[in-house]
């Protein structure tokens, strides 16, 4: 699955990040951020477009597997 | 998820600003300025010296109470992170942009929905400015524009802004004879202390907690179709609305409204100037207030770019009046549009495959 690394970065990147992989990797990605305000946002955002999200926690980042519903 | 359950934090978040905002005109704060942080930063900038304006001199508690509520609620969320170091001088150069824009218009963008919940029609002409301005950030942003990340950092860099603020809130209370406060003026309309501070406290929480945000509502609508910081913006202008319609301090006109002033194409322009660098930046004046609070260096720096541009403001006749825009402040807005857009420029990345 395609590995989005949107660490650190500042609103909205994280969330345009996943936008623009989606588009090109349909079936689904995964997306790295440090915080759970992006977290939220980017679990929204592809809730939105009917898409899956677990979150795995572990050492200060979050990975979100987005798969198809 | 129901609407509701969805989006309850940001609307309530909301209601309760525009609540206070209401409250603290009613109890001593300008008309139509409940909250301003442009305003505020500039008053504080005044309260410490660094303009002579006497108009505008005093520290204001609601800025020190959205810190420190912020950082108290991401604390307790376990969300307070030190970070920093994504492009800071970038930031300090955009925060001061936001800043000459403002007082431009002469309100952030939360004042300009409080404007417009008081009847100010020339709020209308900052919201298109500002819209403006977001889609010209978007535009920036859908090209790549990246400020790089920011990293994890030392707990004095997250703890630096609320120290800062709890020394602004000692100088207040102990200190007084330290700093200048304005004897007529906005500077010397104000809330008693507590409630002021305890407003600040309250909303700097729910800030924190529901992420509000006045450039995310038409940013995210624009880019992602996704309303929901749109609702917030929505619910602050509803709760200062009704507010001031119950208090019977509404007052719909251009002409005549306080600390404002009528020249639609400068508050237009103003306000375009803080929507586009707003977005660079990531978040609104509050949102930077808010990320300050729960550890951002990068946002602590924004905040100083937006006090110093201030003080500039006013040392060198940047600030429009009641009277209308300054002929330097036409240019600063004009200059500063044109850095902005540099900066856009400079920082858009090729996508990487």
């Amino acid at each position: 699955m395609k590995h989005i690394d949107a660490l650190g970065l500042s609103c909205p990147q994280p969330v345009l990040l996943a936008k623009k992989a989606l588009a090109a990797s349909p079936e689904g990605i995964e997306v790295e951020v440090d915080n759970t305000t992006a977290c939220g946002n980017v679990t929204r955002f592809a809730e939105n477009l009917g898409y899956k999200v677990a979150v795995t926690e572990a050492n200060d980042t979050y990975l979100l597997a987005i798969t198809k519903a | 998820m129901s609407f509701w359950k969805k989006h309850w934090q940001v609307i309530v978040t909301g209601l309760v600003v525009g609540a206070f905002a209401v409250i603290l005109s009613a109890s001593g704060n300008p008309a139509n300025m409940g909250f301003c942080i442009a305003c505020f930063l500039r008053d504080i900038a005044g309260g410490v010296g660094l303009h002579r304006a006497e108009v505008v001199q005093y520290i204001r508690p609601e800025i020190i109470g959205l810190v420190l509520g912020a950082m108290i609620a991401a604390l307790i969320g376990k969300e307070f992170k030190p970070t920093g170091g994504s492009s800071p001088m970038t930031r300090f150069i955009l925060g001061f942009g936001v800043m000459v824009g403002a007082l431009m218009f002469l309100g952030c963008p939360l004042r300009m929905v409080i404007r417009l919940g008081g009847g100010d029609l020339n709020a209308v002409f900052g919201i298109v400015g500002f819209a403006a301005g977001i889609l010209l950030g978007v535009a920036a942003l859908n090209k790549g524009f990246t400020l790089k990340r920011s990293y994890t950092l030392p707990a004095l860099e997250g703890y630096a802004t609320p120290a800062i603020s709890i020394a602004l809130l000692v100088a207040l209370v102990c200190f007084p004879a330290l700093l200048f406060f304005s004897e007529k003026g906005p500077g010397s309309m104000h809330a008693p202390l507590l409630l002021a501070l305890a407003a600040g406290l309250v909303v700097g929480a729910l800030a924190q907690r529901s992420r509000l945000c006045m450039v995310g509502g038409i940013r995210d609508a624009a880019m992602f179709k996704d309303y929901h910081l749109l609702l917030g913006f929505a619910a602050i202008l509803v709760a200062v609305l009704v507010g001031n319609l119950a208090l019977g301090k509404f007052n719909l006109s251009m002409a005549e409204q306080p600390v404002a002033h009528t020249d639609g194409l400068w508050n237009a322009l103003g306000m375009l100037l803080v929507g586009f660098a707003s977005v660079l930046l990531g978040g609104c004046p509050l949102r930077q207030l808010i990320l300050a609070g729960s550890g951002s260096a990068d946002s602590g720096i924004a905040v100083i770019g937006m006090t110093v541009g201030a003080a500039f403001c006013h040392n060198f006749k940047l600030a429009s009046s009641g009277d209308g825009p300054t002929a330097n402040g036409k240019i600063a807005v004009i200059l500063f549009l044109v850095v902005t857009a540099v900066i856009a420029a400079c920082n858009m990345q090729k996508a990487k495959e």
